[in-house]
C-alpha cells in the first residue's frame, strides 16, 4: 500500500454511544489507521434495564409486557417465547384459533421489523429520506393494525399463557388483507428503490464479510446467519405453533457480506406475507383462551428452555419454576447480543464509514442486546 | 445507471400516491375502540356513585405499582338509607400516569368493571409541565366518564 511511505499513527475514535448510527445507545472505539480500522471495542449496556430480574419478581401475566420492552421491534416475537416457555412448563394446549391467530400476528410483526431494517439500513448507507420514510408509511399502516387488534401501537401485552388476551374484531381478515397488499407494495417500492441501486451496491458488495463457520462460530442466527449460506431457521429446524403445516421457503445468501444480509431480510418479507395468506386459509372459529389458564397460573417446578425465530434470530426463554406463580430464573437469549459478537470479525480491515454500515446490517436493537 | 433510474421511477410513481400523512394537532387519527391509553375509572350514573369498591385487585395486579387504593363503608348503602348494594366504596384513588405502562392488567383483573383503558385522544394528550400533575386523583380519574365524553370497552 502506498500509504506505508507515509508516517501514520493509531488514533482512537469514540463512536456513540449518543449516535444516530449506532441505533440506539451502543458505543464503539474504533482504533484507525487514516481511514483503515484496525480494532473495534464495542461496549454494551447502556440500556441495561434488568428485565430479566424483573420479571422474577412478577407474576406470568405481569411479565409479558417487560417482554415488549425487551425486544420492542418485534413484541410479538417476544412474548410469544415467554408464554411458550410458561404454557410448556403448564403442559397446556392452546386452541387452534389462538395460534393461528398468534402466527400472523408474529409473521406480521416480522414485515414490519424488516421495514424498520430496510429504511434505517438506507440512512446507514447514506440515502436519508426516501427509503426510510417509505418504509416507515408501511411500518405505520401495520403499526395501526397492530393497534386495532391490541389496543397500543408497540407495547402490545396481547397475548397470555394460554391463548390470547381478548378475540380480534370482526373485520380481521378483511384488514390483514390490506396490510398484506399495501405491504407487497411497498416491498417492491424497496426493491426498486436499493436492489439495483449502483451507488447502493457499491456501498454494500463485498463489504464486512463473514463467512458460514465463522457466523456459526459467533453464535450468530437469523437472517445474519443465513445471509452467510447456512440454511438455518428454527422455524424449520424445530417447529412451533403450526409452521410445519406451512410451505415457505429458508433463504440464504451467498457471500455473506452486508448486501446479502439486505437481501435476505427482503426475500424473507415476501416469504412472511406468504406464510400469513396461508394462515389466513386456515383460520378456524373457536375458544381464545384455554381452559386451564388460570388468572394467577402456578407453573409446577421444573424448566424450560424455548427458542422462536424472531426477525433478528433467535430468540430463547430459559424459565426456572419453583412452583411459584412467578418465575425462580428467567434468562433471555437474544439474537441480537449473539449478532453483535460478530461485528470485530467483519469490521476490521475496513473504512469507517463501513463500519456504520455492518453495524446497521447486522440490524441491533439495543433493548434486546442489554435487556 | 439503469438501477438508478428504476430508483427514479418509484420516487416518481409516488408522487401520484395519496399522502398518507395527517396535520396532526389540527386532524386526529380515529382511534380504534380497543385503544388503550391510560386508566379511568368508571361512574354509576343510577347510584351516583363509582363502581370501584376499593377491593385492591387491580393495585395488586399492577405490575409497576402506579395505583394506591382507600377504600371507606359506603355512606350511600341501604342500611344507611341509601340506594347502593355497595357495602364499601372508593374513598381515595391514585394513579401515577408517569408510572402506568398501559398492560391492561387492572381492566382484567377488576372484578366489578369499574376500571377501563381510556379509548380516547384526552387519553394520548397528557403532557404536563410538572411530574407531579401526572398522579390523577379519584375527581380526575372519574372526570371523563362522568360527563360521558367516552364510549369506554372492557375486556371481557
Amino acid at each position: 500500500m502506498s500509504n506505508k511511505q507515509i508516517e501514520t499513527q493509531e488514533i482512537l475514535v469514540n463512536m456513540g454511544p449518543q449516535h444516530p448510527s449506532t441505533h440506539g445507545v451502543f458505543r464503539m472505539v474504533l482504533s484507525v489507521d487514516g481511514e483503515m480500522i484496525t480494532d473495534v471495542q464495542p461496549y454494551i449496556g447502556y440500556l441495561h434495564r434488568g428485565a430479566e430480574k424483573l420479571c422474577e419478581t412478577m407474576d406470568y401475566r405481569q411479565g409479558i409486557g417487560f417482554m415488549d420492552r425487551t425486544e420492542y421491534l418485534a413484541n410479538f416475537n417476544a412474548e410469544l417465547s415467554y408464554v411458550m416457555a410458561v404454557e410448556r412448563l403448564l403442559d397446556i394446549e392452546v386452541p387452534e384459533r389462538a395460534n393461528w391467530i398468534r402466527m400472523i400476528l408474529v409473521e406480521l410483526n416480522r414485515l414490519s421489523s424488516h421495514f424498520m431494517f430496510v429504511g434505517a439500513f438506507g440512512v446507514d448507507c447514506g440515502v436519508f429520506g426516501t427509503p426510510f420514510l417509505y418504509s416507515f408509511r408501511e411500518r405505520e399502516r401495520l403499526i395501526d393494525f397492530f393497534e386495532e387488534i391490541s389496543g397500543d401501537r408497540m407495547m402490545y401485552a396481547y397475548f397470555r399463557p394460554g391463548g390470547l388476551a381478548w378475540d380480534v374484531p370482526a373485520n380481521f381478515v378483511s384488514r390483514v388483507e390490506e396490510v398484506l397488499s399495501s405491504s407487497e407494495q411497498g416491498i417492491k417500492d424497496m426493491d426498486g428503490l436499493l436492489t439495483n441501486n449502483e451507488i447502493f451496491l457499491s456501498r454494500t458488495k463485498q463489504v464486512g464479510i463473514i463467512d458460514g463457520k465463522a457466523a456459526i462460530d459467533w453464535g450468530m442466527s437469523g437472517p445474519s446467519l443465513r445471509a452467510s449460506g447456512i440454511e438455518y431457521d428454527i422455524r424449520r429446524a424445530e417447529p412451533y405453533l403450526y409452521y410445519n403445516d406451512i410451505d415457505f421457503d429458508v433463504i440464504t445468501g451467498i457471500n455473506g457480506d452486508v448486501f446479502d444480509r439486505y437481501f435476505v431480510r427482503l426475500q424473507e418479507m415476501r416469504q412472511s406475507i406468504n406464510i400469513v395468506r396461508q394462515c389466513l386459509a386456515n383460520l378456524t372459529s373457536g375458544a381464545i383462551l384455554a381452559d386451564a389458564a388460570a388468572r394467577n397460573l402456578r407453573t409446577p417446578p421444573g424448566e424450560v428452555y424455548i427458542r422462536t425465530e424472531a426477525p433478528r434470530g433467535e430468540y430463547g426463554i430459559y424459565l426456572v419454576s419453583n412452583g411459584d406463580n412467578r418465575p425462580y430464573r428467567l434468562k433471555i437469549r437474544s439474537a441480537g447480543f449473539s449478532n453483535l459478537q460478530a461485528l470485530r470479525d467483519m469490521v476490521i480491515g475496513s473504512y469507517i464509514p463501513d463500519a456504520v454500515v455492518i453495524l446497521g446490517s447486522i440490524d441491533i436493537v439495543l433493548g434486546e442486546v442489554d435487556r | 445507471m439503469k438501477g438508478i433510474l428504476i430508483s427514479m421511477k418509484v420516487t416518481l410513481s409516488a408522487f401520484f400516491r395519496k399522502p398518507v400523512t395527517r396535520p396532526y394537532p389540527d386532524v386526529h387519527k380515529p382511534l380504534p375502540e380497543t385503544d388503550r391509553a391510560f386508566p379511568i375509572l368508571l361512574w354509576d350514573e343510577a347510584h351516583t356513585e363509582p363502581y370501584c369498591t376499593g377491593c385492591h385487585a387491580c393495585e395488586r395486579a399492577c405490575p409497576v405499582e402506579c395505583m394506591t387504593v382507600l377504600m371507606k363503608d359506603n355512606p350511600n348503602h341501604v342500611n344507611n338509607d341509601g340506594t347502593s348494594k355497595r357495602k364499601k366504596i372508593i374513598d381515595k384513588f391514585w394513579i401515577d400516569y408517569a408510572r402506568c405502562m398501559r398492560c391492561n392488567i387492572c381492566v382484567e383483573a377488576c372484578n366489578f368493571e369499574a376500571i377501563a383503558m381510556n379509548n380516547t385522544w384526552s387519553g394520548h394528550e397528557t403532557s404536563v409541565y410538572d411530574r407531579k400533575d401526572l398522579i390523577m386523583d379519584l375527581p380526575q380519574l372519574l372526570a371523563q366518564h362522568r360527563s360521558g365524553n367516552i364510549d369506554e370497552w372492557v375486556v371481557s
